[in-house]
């Protein structure tokens, strides 16, 4: 009987390895034209010189990125290749330093420390208006305060890297991930 | 015993004593929860968790390795191609471990340069290793899939465990090099990190440890070669089917198109297809042999394996899997819960039993039973399940209160970690991470006491034959 013959299992498992494999090839062709810079779903590096808030797109039916006009950070209009290399900039000195243990991005990392996907818009430095926000990140990364019961090392942080890791979370809250995290910062959430 | 057991035994030995080592940083990742501020600034939470998740990448790796070794010559009945390479290759291995490991705890991190990422700290989650130790681990890689493969052609034979493994080991090593690049986009550099973490762990892991398990059936209860193989090709069927779109579930907010809400919920809903498969296999082969066998330790240790995958990697991974759930669980404690079930389950069982299987018959298959394999089996196990049960409690209460109703911001994040559920969630983690601790100190005694054990077991037996 045929179940009882190895190969006919073998050809069975190979048929559906392949197959799977010619699929993902595919899928991973699509997705990463839609999520290079500058494509459907992740803007380019210089949204940094732009103001970026989250709202609720009924359309959709989740909160999304909103790009509006232009909102500099640290008084400086950064071209495309500026803002190019300091992006490169933000995320070496976020893998350097390892944030990932601690925090999340797009809900990947440690669980230990707040996810930071859409931190560059978060209540908590929402309390000045767009330059000083940048301000007053970039000062938390050079020496961290205590922001409620879990204190943030002091990684050594300079301000020029600390400078570019807040134009990374700039344009990382920019990403449009699907309405993930829900509800972040709407009215009568915490 | 031919070299390459012998090797497989180092193996299997560094692997236990890395696996002692991911427990006490783990144990010391969980007290920063209910101690905040817990050596801040000299000893950071990121440095403890690294050094914990890269002991678990490189415990498991090795028993992998270790197992394969001891396996392979048997199947070929001959020594393993290009030994005296992979020998020298293992002693490289352990010292790049501990180099590794007391830069992460003495350096913990350095600049915004290109020496950072070779020398110090990648910072990418699970192989933050720096670049010339990913090198060593791509040789060693590479070396050990040459042993196997150069194994199989000079012996002239290709039997259906190898074929599969075979062909397993190709992803596994080509997927490593993913390893390497330094993206600046997040969401392409998360895209391609999943390919490593998902492709290796619930792809060609889940393989590889379906290789060594249908070793250990033949080795441990004589199971047919004919149905073995043939579940193993079913098993690589469902496995790979249902997980390398499964990947999809990884995608769903990382920036990634709408489409694989679709395909990741669908096909990662099916992942526990195949694990549901060997449960039923598990129960049925159990109690024919009404729980009995020559070598016990490692046949609960299997039964284990094929529970602890179904209920950590298939129930765990169902239960937050679907992307209206996921929403909400994704980056909570309650993937943490996952994780350690899922890896405890999948591949930690199955290594301890091939511990078990490979001592007992590099020692002339003589009995294992004892009183402390039993103490080490009961805690490690109701240990890794109080773990779980904590950390999912926590995760749920973070899913309610920090997501869907404070919107996941720092605020939400921040008055969460003080919350009493959540608290006390933390609290019995880490009770039940010191039990667990304990169960490891139990299974190590019993392994290193073995030997002595068995001497004095023969000399008993030959006093009672002298005397009858």
């Amino acid at each position: 009987m045929y179940t009882q013959d190895v190969y006919f299992w073998r050809a069975g498992a190979i048929a559906t390895v392949v197959f799977m494999c010619v699929v993902l090839a595919a899928l991973t062709i699509d997705t990463l034209r839609q999520i290079s810079p500058g494509g459907a779903r992740v803007p380019s590096y210089d949204v940094i010189n732009s103001a970026v808030t989250y709202q609720y797109d009924t359309s959709r039916g989740e909160y999304l990125p909103k790009i509006g006009g232009e909102e500099l950070i640290f008084g400086h209009r950064y071209t495309e290749d500026e803002a190019s290399t300091l992006i490169a900039k933000g995320k070496l000195v976020i893998q350097s330093r390892a944030c990932i243990d601690c925090h999340t991005f797009f809900g990947n990392g440690g669980y230990y420390a707040p996810d930071l996907t859409r931190a560059w818009m978060d209540p908590v430095w929402a309390i000045s208006p767009g330059p000083k926000r940048a301000e007053r990140l970039a000062k938390f990364l050079t020496n961290p305060l205590r922001l409620g019961a879990r204190p943030m090392p002091n990684l050594k942080i300079r301000r020029d890297e600390a400078e570019a890791v807040v134009a990374y979370l700039k344009w990382l809250s920019s990403v449009d991930s699907n309405g993930f995290p829900d509800r972040f910062g709407a009215p009568g959430a915490n | 015993m031919y070299r390459a057991q012998r090797l497989g035994l180092k193996y299997l030995a560094a692997s236990t004593v890395i696996f002692g080592a991911m427990i006490i940083f783990g144990l010391l990742a969980s007290i920063y929860y209910v101690r905040p501020g817990f050596l801040l600034n000299t000893f950071n939470f990121s440095t403890a968790k690294i050094v914990h998740i890269n002991g678990l990448v490189i415990w498991l790796l090795m028993g992998f390795i270790g197992a394969i070794y001891w396996f392979l010559p048997q199947e070929f009945e001959r020594e393993v191609v290009g030994i005296g390479l992979a020998e020298v290759l293992f002693w490289v291995l352990c010292a790049s471990v501990a180099v590794v490991i007391a830069v992460f705890i003495f350096v913990q991190y350095g600049a915004a340069n290109e020496w950072s990422m070779w020398f110090i700290n990648q910072g990418r989650k699970y192989v933050e290793a720096p670049r010339w130790a990913a090198i060593v681990i791509s040789v060693t890689a590479g070396v050990f899939a040459y042993n196997v493969i150069a194994t199989c052609v000079a012996a002239r034979k290709a039997t259906g465990v190898v074929t599969v493994l075979i062909a397993d080991l190709v992803p596994l090593v080509v997927l490593y090099l993913d390893a390497f690049p330094e993206i600046s986009n997040m969401s392409q550099d998360l895209f391609w990190w999943w390919w490593l973490v998902h492709l290796w762990v619930e792809a060609t892991w889940e393989v590889l440890i379906g290789c060594i398990m249908a070793w250990t059936l033949m080795h441990l209860v004589g199971a047919s070669r004919r149905v073995v193989e043939s579940w193993l090709y079913v098993e690589v069927a469902l496995v790979l089917g249902t997980g390398i779109l499964g990947l999809g579930h990884h995608y769903f907010w990382i920036g990634t198109p709408r489409y694989w809400f679709a395909i990741g919920g669908f096909f990662s809903a099916l992942e526990p297809l195949p694990l549901l498969g060997m449960i039923v296999h598990a129960v049925y082969d159990a109690g024919e042999r009404h729980l009995q066998a020559a070598n016990r330790p490692a046949f609960y240790w299997t039964l284990a394996e094929a529970f602890g995958n179904f209920l950590g990697g298939g129930v765990w991974g169902f239960m937050m899997t679907l992307p209206q759930i996921n929403l909400y669980s994704h980056g909570t404690q309650w993937t943490a819960s996952h994780g350690h079930f899922a890896f405890w389950g999948a591949y930690g069982c199955g290594v301890i039993s091939v511990l078990y299987l490979a001592i007992a018959q590099s020692r002339g298959n003589q009995r294992l039973d004892g009183a402390a394999w039993k103490w080490s089996f009961a805690m490690l196990n109701v240990g890794m399940v109080g773990m779980t049960g904590a950390l999912l409690v926590a995760g749920i209460d973070q899913a309610f209160y920090e997501r869907a109703i404070g919107g996941s911001t720092w605020n939400a994040y921040l008055s969460m970690q003080g919350r009493p559920w959540f608290n006390e969630s933390m609290w019995a983690r880490l009770l039940f991470g010191l039990m667990f601790a304990c169960g490891f100190a139990v299974l190590a005694y019993d392994l290193i006491t073995i030997p002595k054990r068995q001497q004095a077991d023969a000399v008993e037996e030959a006093t009672a034959a002298a005397g009858s």
